[in-house]
């Protein structure tokens, strides 16, 4: 008889919101909105038009994955799409989510080279297979010290490099984010070398926790949160997590990615959440779970991943490794 | 315009910032990270309105116009109203009014320090900004309150290391407050010989 224990993240699929509660809520504060939003003719029918558009076309249809999906209550869709870190948009929170409208993600092809069998030029449903696309809810854990918990759809990023046959010296992967200035006006601001680059190592982009997401709450993903693909590795602070990714490139050697660069001793190129490394600049033992006043939640190791991730750091000084 | 109304027109204006967020706060207005919000904007005024207090003077001297100074105090004490509602926030909000790790913020970060910091003066300066304790500190008053300076700059270090990535912000506030050192640098150093002598005296 097979016996399985569930890990503490998991969530049994009873406790799981039905998908159609979770959009009649939509339908709720989109009815109750509506009258005010007429107030502002203009806006409203551009609001209007952005929405309908994407329920229309962007439904997309997943299996939830409860093995690796948490418990926690996942927040808003509003909440994901509105508070977002994405400088090539803006500085602020809620510039991704203004400007992100003008990133054109049709068409897209993603530029794979480096250490690879197969390099070359993809569209998006060359590297993600969308017959196979999984829920899975994972928790966000920014390393400016707040989270949120994010029903994702995607693909394991395995299954993506599979396709393209790393090469067995390949021991690297690195993402670079697309840089069109006319599209993003964050990319006026040089607080960061652009492109943005991130990078693992390829056992930890190999790992199943590791995401290739293409979407979020059943739909499209929204251009804010990185349209039209991008990875999560749920146990590294959020900014590992490449957004809009147009070239994949295996490698020999640890990527110089973009936050390492900018401020070496703030930001590591592992950047496992690890409440016991402080920021420089603020503490990491605890996290404010948005939309929470308070900083009470405890951080967890790994964010709650050890079980599965802890092993691909044996033997690692990670204060060093930070 | 009576001298009164200049008064309480400068009050509301420094109290507006206070009371749009308490507004916000009361009505669920406040974004999805609202405690960032509150501590972001009481931060932002605290430093703003606090070199708006140090532009009193030079203006006064630049135009002549003696009635602005009648708001200094008044507009100083707002700078400290809102440091301190910063400081509680963060308090409240981020150590759960866990003193203790406060306390261990404070001396393992610069950062939290440099803030620390300028509260602590701001609120030396607004215990001893009563009348009755101008009069009792005599001369000592202007040696006590010419720290208003330090405070300012620590609070432009402050926000400036709290930035992730892009200072142009705090660099404008650190440059608005470094020309009106300059102005005052200038005014000393173009004083009648004759007070100087009476000052070092």
């Amino acid at each position: 008889m097979l016996i399985r224990s569930r890990k503490s993240w998991e969530l049994p699929y009873s406790a799981v919101t039905p998908e159609p509660i979770y959009r009649s809520r939509r339908e709720f504060m989109r009815t109750a909105t509506a009258g005010l939003l007429g107030a502002a003719a203009g806006t409203a029918i551009a609001c209007g038009d952005a929405d309908s558009a994407v329920g229309a076309q962007g439904r997309l249809t997943a299996t939830r994955n409860a093995k690796y999906s948490v418990a926690d209550p996942p927040n808003s869709f509003e909440h994901i799409t509105s508070y977002n870190n994405f400088y090539e948009f803006g500085l602020d929170k809620d510039d991704p989510a203004r400007y992100a409208g003008r990133l054109k993600v049709e068409p897209w092809s993603v530029k794979v080279d480096g250490l690879v069998g197969r390099p070359g030029t993809y569209g998006v449903d060359e590297l993600v297979d969308f017959n196979a696309l999984e829920e899975r809810i994972y928790r966000l854990r920014c390393v400016e010290a707040w989270s949120m918990v994010i029903p994702w759809i995607g693909v394991p990023l395995a299954s993506v490099l599979q396709k393209v046959e790393p090469l067995p010296a390949a021991r690297f992967v690195e993402f670079t984010t697309v840089e069109r200035p006319s599209e993003m006006p964050g990319l006026r601001v040089p607080v960061l070398e652009w492109p943005y680059r991130e990078g693992l190592r390829l056992d930890e982009a190999m790992h199943p926790l590791s995401f290739m997401v293409v979407g979020l709450y059943g739909q499209v993903l929204p251009n804010q949160n990185g349209a039209p693909l991008r990875v999560h590795s749920p146990w590294k602070y959020g900014f590992k997590g490449a957004k809009s990714i147009v070239r994949i490139r295996l490698t020999d050697r640890q990527p110089r990615t973009s936050w390492p660069t900018m401020a070496p001793h703030e930001y590591g190129f592992y950047a496992n959440v690890n409440p016991e490394v402080p920021h420089p600049r603020w503490s990491q033992a605890r996290e404010r779970r948005l939309p929470d006043f308070f900083a009470r939640t405890p951080t967890l190791m790994f964010n709650g991943y050890g079980d599965e991730v802890a092993s691909l750091y044996a033997g690692m000084d990670l204060r060093r490794n930070f | 315009m009576p001298a009164r109304l200049f008064y309480w027109l400068v009050f509301a204006a420094a109290a507006a910032p206070g009371g749009v967020l308490a507004w916000r706060a009361w009505t669920g207005d406040l974004g999805v990270n609202p405690a960032e919000t509150l501590l972001h904007t009481s931060g932002r005024w605290a430093l703003g309105i606090l070199i708006a207090t140090l532009a009193v003077t030079p203006i006064r001297r630049l135009t002549g116009w003696n009635r602005i100074q009648q708001v200094r105090r008044m507009v100083g004490l707002w700078s400290f109203t809102y440091a301190l509602a910063h400081f509680l926030l963060y308090a409240v909000f981020n150590h759960l009014g866990d003193i203790r790790a406060i306390w261990a913020d404070v001396v393992e970060r610069p950062f939290i320090l440099s803030g620390m910091a300028a509260l602590v003066i701001l609120t030396v300066l607004a215990a001893t900004s009563p009348a009755a304790m101008v009069r009792r500190l005599g001369r000592r008053w202007r040696t006590i309150h010419r720290f208003v300076y330090p405070a300012a700059v620590l609070g432009v270090v402050h926000f400036a290391w709290g930035q992730k990535a892009d200072i142009r912000e705090p660099l404008v506030w650190g440059g608005v407050l470094g020309l009106l050192l300059l102005v005052r640098v200038a005014a000393w150093a173009g004083r009648p010989a004759s007070r100087q002598v009476e000052v070092t005296r």
